[in-house]
């Protein structure tokens, strides 16, 4: 990564480029470091809606909302908020609702806090056990073409699909500041 | 208790947050013929059901290809009416749902708080108890207030209602298009006879944006 410590890569503008051009309307999060520059992207564009939630499984259920009335969403959220979405997910297999969810990892790289581990070691087989396509993105080069690839996947295809974003990707979390 | 939440909530344009224990005591409405009346002339209105009696209620006032009748997914129901407000502004969007369903999703009442979408209100059947599961006592039934809360997240009209003409305001309220409202519908604990609508959720999907004028796979 070229840019200085504290600024955004920028295969994060370019994410948020492909939302752009993908005619994303609404933007939700639970807010994770890894989607810092991305929810601020968002927010700054009128010409999408983006709105914190209190927890992720909100999210499925707003992401249900909005395609019922015409709009794609993008769902943010870290892997430990993976697990609070289980049963809302019902919600998407029952209606066959378009859902996509970019998830950052925590807990399987260079972690500090185990506490992050049990619900990242969970986090793909959790959704899978609900039905939803999961792919891993490990490669920044990739990551562009693979959120354009899971929007027409979920909106043209009308799939549940979420990309982890790997830890090893997204950059180890600094703990002493 | 309410009292004191009134005094820091925002200025709000309900009559009263009235303590539940003591409105608990107060006369109690019809659930079917409160559904009825909310949905007379319902207009361009949506509708969003939450699981369980709610979406009996709804389907019980007549079917319509712009109702959503939950099945599942507890709790989710205010949330789905916050996404479909937002992608249907023009549109008055109502959910109706049941002090259980919304209890398991009280977050979702400061995320709608914060967006504070115009054209949105939820109306909350609140008979304090679980009717699907065996009518075991809820937490309303305990002094929790859902129009309390409401105005604590910042909603625009909060109010308990007890009779059916105050069931108007709601209507007009979301008419108006003024911002995110909130009314607590005080029920009977009654069990009307089931009425079951469709439970294919993609058939509801696609006849709900079909009705919007929205292409479907």
């Amino acid at each position: 990564m070229k840019s200085k410590r504290g600024a955004p890569p920028d295969w994060r503008d370019e994410v948020f480029k492909t939302f752009k051009r993908k005619g994303i309307n609404q933007v939700f999060y639970v807010p994770d470091a890894g989607h810092k520059r991305l929810i601020e992207l968002a927010h700054a564009d009128k010409s999408m809606t983006t709105y914190p939630l209190t927890t992720e499984e909100e999210g499925i259920a707003a992401a249900c909302g909005a395609w019922l009335g015409g709009h794609r969403s993008v769902l943010l959220m870290q892997s430990s908020g993976v697990g609070n979405c289980i049963n809302m997910m019902s919600l998407i297999e029952n209606c066959r609702i378009p859902l996509l969810i970019l998830v950052t990892m925590r807990g399987e790289y260079g972690e500090f806090n185990p506490w992050q581990v049990p619900m990242s070691r969970a986090t793909q087989g959790s959704m899978e056990l609900m039905g939803m396509t999961v792919r891993r993105v490990e490669d920044s080069s990739r990551v562009v073409d693979d959120v354009d690839a899971a929007i027409d996947d979920a909106f043209v295809a009308e799939q549940p699909i979420a990309l982890l974003f790997a830890q090893r990707m997204l950059g180890r979390k600094k703990w002493v500041r | 208790m309410g009292a004191l939440i009134m005094a820091n909530a925002k200025p709000t344009k309900s009559k009263s947050v009235k303590p539940a224990r003591k409105a608990a005591k107060a006369t109690r409405l019809e659930r079917r013929a409160v559904v009825r009346k909310l949905l007379e002339n319902r207009g361009d209105m949506l509708v969003v059901c939450g699981l369980g009696s709610s979406t009996y209620d709804v389907f019980a006032a007549g079917d319509d290809d712009r109702n959503i009748y939950l099945w599942g997914a507890m709790g989710g129901a205010a949330m789905i009416g916050l996404g479909l407000a937002i992608a249907q502004p023009r549109k008055p969007v109502l959910v109706i749902t049941g002090d259980g369903e919304q209890l398991m999703g009280l977050g979702a009442l400061a995320t709608i708080g914060a967006q504070a979408p115009k054209n949105l209100a939820i109306v909350v059947l609140d008979n304090a108890h679980y009717a699907e599961t065996g009518m075991q006592q809820s937490h309303t039934a305990r002094g929790v207030s859902m129009t309390a809360v409401a105005a604590g997240c910042g909603f625009t009209w909060t109010g308990d209602i007890d009779s059916m003409a105050g069931l108007g305001v709601i209507r007009e309220h979301l008419e108006r298009r003024a911002g995110p409202a909130l009314a607590t519908v005080r029920i009977e604990a009654s069990e009307p006879p089931r009425a079951l609508p469709l439970r294919d959720g993609v058939e509801m999907k696609n006849r709900f944006r079909r009705a919007l004028g929205l292409q479907t796979i």
